[in-house]
Order: structure tokens, then C-alpha cells, then sequence
């Protein structure tokens, strides 16, 4: 999961710190968090952690789970990597997969390949605007939201909002395969393929390199600026395939649906291990903080307070939840 | 830090833009303000100004607010949330204690105080706590909006008469929101002359480097959360003159048109550069070019992605050309 695990060996002698280093990895603190909440949540409402509640809570997490790799990839990269155009892009390829589809199952094809060009697409904007012109990764991604929302606002104006394929809503929602829906295969695969990548490939190391020291990495010869780019890109793509299966989960397509998983796929990605700095981290653990983030909303939707309270009581767990994780060192003179 | 160079042998515009950042942002203010009158003559009129000020006063104001955090490196994603709340406990208090003017007066000053809190809270969060700006921000933005949603859980009561007349009014045949934009200039001025501004620079520009010279980082970085409240407040107040109504997500989508603002003002998202008064002309060329879009005719659900694409060029030639000339 995390690259430094070097740190846990070197401590190796002192077998209390081992264990303290164990249990301060984010990814040990995520599913802890995961099962007291679920145990919490069956105190509160009894059938909250039955298996079909949670195989429900898994799907929700694996739509926030396939946005957040895109998100992780790019913040893995560093030099203030963020995208915060994966919104407008889920929102933007849920409609077109809809209307390619209008509820055949013959254009699911299409319309995936359709959708995940259109993200590439865009991300491939992105990147080219910090590599290139070195816009800074905020400011670009910010900027490319407000024109997917413009362009939002044109395309719904002209054409319907579309119907998922039936074989498509089945993938999502009904099980596939060892009673599990094909979604959360998906999101398995693509957690294997994200390991993989990452730890297994020179892309990956080239990802950590360039993460953790611009310089050195360019100095080493790695073609940074094409890295980037490709990061930019499978993220807009990520948010496109999420797009796709957000179209199977509600059915059809609805104004801005994206927008919802701008922020939240940031703090999956922090939840899970990865600083906002990059160069540290991987997606094993974002997977766990995205879970984490749905459970613990979920948590808030089944007890019986009103809208105010649910988000005092959220937005004061994620302040806590964060205090587990990554904080800044303290100045030393 | 590239003021340590030497600036002889470079060119003058470059010496200027390093102590004017804001440069690039005043010739596409002056670009737009010249095609607004093109297109349409009446923008340039006194009333259409006047009209423009007061939407755009809120806007301006909270990106003075984003500055002051991002001067040292921070961002507050929360500037919206706290507008929204400042709004909503405005709204409430001057409803229940009546509409008088001394209590619309006390209102505002809760108000204040509120923003003063939310900022309090995103400087401890931030500063103290060592959180990641961007995710802490958006965490305590979450709380705002809950604490807000429990002030007036649904938008609609109006602003007492005595509030928005005033807004809307003229004071000795001036515009109140002139009124206003002088008292801005002025407080600016003197924040300006502060030593804040100076530390928060600092910080921004190499938080080590300011901690070893013996400066209370973490308390300078707090005092520009706290400040950024202040100025969020102050939106707050633009708003509820503007809108005449509580709405408790009313600042939602503002926040990142604040941080847009100040891109465009010229400052440097990774602090140590920045500017003010950047930072009300970023906000102000967001206004003028919503309204070039609607002046040269485009059809309205064009609207929205004409407007993303001309802020998205702003932000790139503004970040571009700031640093080709700089270098």
C-alpha cells in the first residue's frame, strides 16, 4: 500500500513501535473506522450491516471509488496535483452514454467508447495546460469545470437526458457473479490494476518519482511532462467510467449529478493515505476512505436528525477523521 | 525571491509587473470595459455601473477575503459556506429583533462576529490542527452550511426595508455602494500599511525561512483565516442588500469563483505573491464578462459555457504572461 514501508522494518527491533507503525497506516485506520461505524450503525437501526445493506453501500463506494483513482493518479503525481473537473465529467458522460444508449443494450459499446475518449479528451486538455503552459493544476482543472458546466447547460437544453441500457442497470445493481453486482468486480479489477500499475510497472515508479521530486525525476531522464499528461488523461477517463455506471445506478442521466463527487473524491483520496503532496501513497487505501466517507454518511442518513445536524455532525467527523491522517510537520527552527 | 536578482538589466515592464502583479488583470479589465461600451453603449453609463457594483460588490469582496489566505500559501474553500452563514444569521436577528435601525445596525456587527468565528475556526483547523487547507476547508465548509441549514433551514425571509433601501439608496446623491467601495478602498489602504500583509507574504513565499527569522507562522497564518472571515462577512452583508433575503446555500458557488478572482488578480496560488487589489479586478472581470456574453447577444443556455470558456482563457493568459514577463 504505502511505498515507505521501510520505516516499519527499520523500527523492526522495537516490536511496540512495529505495532504502532502498524496501526497508524491509513489503511488499518480506514477499515477500523469502517467496522465500528458498521457496528455503530447496527446499534442504531438493527439491519444496518446486513449483508444486502452493505453490498448497497459498496456500490455508492465504488462510483466514489473509480472517480477517486483518477483523483489519487493525479495528486500521486505532486506539484499541487488536483482535478477538479472530475465532476463536470462524470455529469458530462453520464448524459452522453445515455443518449447513446436510450435504454438498448446495443449501445452500451458505443457508448463507452464514446465516453471514455470524451474524458480522455478533456483530461488530455488539462494536462497539456499544466505541462505546457504550467498553469497550476488547480487553477486549470478549475477553469475546465466551468466550461463542462457551460457545456452541460448547452447539451441539456437540445437533446433528452437519455436511459441507461437495461444489461448496463443490471451490471450496477443486480449480482454477477458469486452474488456479488458486477460494479464491485469492477472496482476490485480496477484496484488490482491500479496495485499493479503503481507498484509493479515502470510508469508506476515513474508516477512516485516525479510525486516526490520533480528535478531528480526529470534529471534521471523519466519524460515527466508526458506522465503527467497520461495522469490527467486516465483521470478524466476514471470520471467518464464513472459517469457510465452512475447512468446504470440511477437509471438516467439528471443535471449536474457529477458535482457531488468533486470534493468527496478529494478527501477519499486524503482518508486513504495519499497527502495532497503526492509522491506517497496508493489506491488500496483510497478505496478504503471511499467506503469509509459512505458509510459514515449513510450512518448520518439512518439516524433520525434533521438536515442541519447531519452535516454538523459530517463535516466535524471529517475534521477528526483527518487529524489520523497526513498532518503537516510542526516547524522546527 | 526573484526580487533578490538584479533589476537593472532587465526590462521595465518586468520590474513593474513584480511590484504590480496585477498588470495583466487591468488590461483585460480595460479590454472588457472597452467591449461592453462596443457592444453596448449603456454599460458605460453611470446607472449601468452603479447596477454592475452592486451585484459584483459581494463577489469583489470575497475574493479580498480568499486573498488574505492565499497571500500565505493557504485557500479556504469555506469562504462561500461562511457568506451563507453570515447571511442567513443576519436575516434571522434583524427579523426577530424588528426592523429597526439600531438593531439592523447590531445585526451586522453579529454578523461580523460570526465570520470573525468561521475564520477562527478554519485558522485553528489549518494553523494549529496542521490539516491540509483544501480538505479541512471544505470539511468546515460542510459544518457551516449544517450550522446555517439550522439558522433558516429553507431560503425566503426577507431582509427588513430599512436593510436593502439602503443598499439600493444614495447617500448625498452618491450610490451607498460607492459609499461602500471608498470605505473598502480605505480599510485596504490600512491593511495595507499593516505589518500583516508583509508576514503573510513572507510565509507564503517560504513558510522555513520565516519560521527561522522568528516570525509565529502559525499565528500569522491564523490572523489571515481570520481576516478572510472578516471579508466574508462583509460579502455577507453585500449579499443580503443585494438579494433583500436569507438563503442558507446562497454562497455555495461563489467559492470558487473567489479563488478564480484571485488567479486573475495576478496572485500566485502558492502564496508569496498577491495582491488586493488583484484581486477585486479578477472579481470584476468575472462581472464584465458575464455581462460581454450578454451584451453580444449569445443565446442564454450558450451563456454558461461561453462565460466557463472566457474565464478559463482569462486564467491561462493570465497565469502565462504574468510568468513569461516576470522571468
Amino acid at each position: 500500500m504505502s511505498i515507505d514501508t521501510s520505516a516499519a522494518g527499520v523500527s523492526g527491533n522495537r516490536s511496540g513501535s512495529a505495532v504502532i507503525e502498524f496501526v497508524r497506516k491509513p489503511l488499518v485506520v480506514a477499515l477500523v473506522l469502517i467496522v465500528a461505524l458498521l457496528a455503530l450503525g447496527e446499534a442504531l437501526s438493527p439491519g444496518f450491516a446486513s449483508l444486502q445493506q452493505i453490498l448497497r453501500l459498496s456500490i455508492v463506494a465504488a462510483l466514489l471509488g473509480i472517480v477517486a483513482a483518477g483523483q489519487n493518479l493525479v495528486i500521486l503525481g505532486g506539484r499541487e496535483g488536483i482535478d477538479l473537473s472530475v465532476g463536470g465529467v462524470v455529469s458530462l458522460s453520464a448524459i452522453i452514454a445515455g443518449n447513446l444508449m436510450m435504454g438498448q443494450n446495443g449501445g452500451i459499446l458505443p457508448a463507452v467508447l464514446v465516453c471514455l475518449a470524451t474524458g480522455a479528451l478533456f483530461g488530455l486538455a488539462n494536462g497539456l495546460g499544466v505541462t505546457l503552459l504550467r498553469i497550476p493544476p488547480l487553477v486549470m482543472t478549475l477553469g475546465m469545470l466551468g466550461v463542462l458546466q457551460g457545456l452541460l447547460v448547452v447539451i441539456r437544453q437540445g437533446i433528452p437526458s437519455g436511459r441507461a441500457a437495461p444489461a448496463l442497470s443490471q451490471f450496477v445493481s443486480q449480482p454477477f457473479l458469486l452474488g456479488l453486482p458486477g460494479i464491485i468486480w469492477l472496482w476490485l479489477a480496477i484496484g488490482l490494476l491500479m496495485a499493479f500499475l503503481l507498484k509493479r510497472t515502470v510508469f508506476g515508479y515513474r508516477v512516485y518519482a516525479i510525486g516526490s521530486n520533480e528535478q531528480a525525476a526529470y534529471m534521471a531522464g523519466v519524460p515527466v511532462r508526458t506522465i503527467r499528461v497520461a495522469l490527467f488523461m486516465l483521470s478524466g477517463m476514471f470520471a467518464a467510467l464513472a459517469g457510465i455506471c452512475l447512468l446504470g445506478y440511477s437509471g438516467s442521466s439528471f443535471a449536474n449529478v457529477g458535482e457531488t463527487y468533486m470534493l468527496p473524491s478529494i478527501i477519499a483520496v486524503v482518508l486513504g493515505g495519499t497527502p495532497l503532496a503526492g509522491g506517497r501513497g496508493g489506491y488500496t487505501g483510497t478505496m478504503a476512505g471511499a467506503m469509509l466517507l459512505v458509510v459514515l454518511q449513510s450512518i448520518l442518513t439512518t439516524i433520525n436528525i434533521d438536515e442541519s445536524g447531519r452535516q454538523m455532525i459530517f463535516g466535524a467527523t471529517l475534521l477528526v477523521l483527518m487529524l489520523f491522517y497526513g498532518r503537516a510537520k510542526a516547524m522546527r527552527g | 525571491m526573484t526580487s533578490l536578482s538584479p533589476t537593472a538589466d532587465r526590462n521595465p515592464f518586468a520590474a513593474a509587473l513584480e511590484r504590480l502583479p496585477f498588470l495583466p488583470a487591468l488590461l483585460i479589465l480595460v479590454v472588457l470595459v472597452v467591449l461592453n461600451g462596443w457592444f453596448e453603449p449603456n454599460s458605460l453609463s453611470y446607472r449601468a455601473i452603479t447596477g454592475l457594483v452592486s451585484t459584483y460588490l459581494a463577489l469583489m469582496m470575497l475574493a479580498i477575503a480568499q486573498t488574505y489566505v492565499v497571500m500565505a500559501g493557504d485557500i479556504d474553500l469555506s469562504v462561500g459556506a461562511t457568506l451563507s452563514l453570515v447571511n442567513v444569521v443576519v436575516i434571522v436577528l434583524m427579523e426577530r429583533w424588528g426592523g429597526g435601525g439600531g438593531m439592523v445596525l447590531l445585526a451586522c456587527f453579529v454578523g461580523i462576529l460570526t465570520g470573525l468565528a468561521c475564520g477562527l475556526i478554519n485558522g485553528l483547523v489549518v494553523a494549529a490542527l496542521r490539516l491540509q487547507a483544501i480538505v479541512a476547508t471544505f470539511a468546515t465548509s460542510i459544518f457551516f452550511t449544517g450550522v446555517a441549514l439550522y439558522v433558516l433551514p429553507v431560503a425566503g425571509t426577507p431582509a427588513p426595508a430599512a436593510f436593502w433601501r439602503t443598499y439600493g439608496g444614495r447617500i448625498l446623491e452618491i450610490p451607498f455602494v460607492f459609499w461602500v467601495v471608498a470605505a473598502l478602498a480605505l480599510l485596504l489602504v490600512l491593511l495595507v500599511r499593516t505589518r500583516l500583509t508583509l508576514q503573510l507574504l513572507a510565509v507564503g513565499d517560504d513558510a522555513q525561512g520565516a519560521f527561522q527569522s522568528g516570525l509565529p507562522v502559525a499565528a500569522i497564518r491564523i490572523k489571515g483565516y481570520v481576516l478572510c472571515g472578516l471579508f466574508a462577512a462583509l460579502a455577507a452583508l453585500c449579499i443580503t442588500g443585494d438579494t433583500a433575503s436569507g438563503d442558507p446555500l446562497v454562497g455555495g458557488k461563489m467559492t470558487l469563483y473567489s479563488v478564480a478572482a484571485v488567479v486573475l488578480g495576478g496572485s500566485a496560488l502558492s502564496g508569496g505573491k498577491g495582491t488586493v487589489v488583484g484581486s477585486l479586478v479578477g472579481a470584476l472581470i468575472i462581472g464584465l464578462i458575464n455581462s460581454l456574453v450578454f451584451f453580444v447577444g449569445t443565446p442564454s443556455e450558450w451563456q454558461n459555457l461561453v462565460q466557463g470558456l472566457a474565464i478559463l482563457i482569462a486564467l491561462m493568459a493570465g497565469v502565462f504572461v504574468g510568468r513569461r514577463v516576470g522571468q
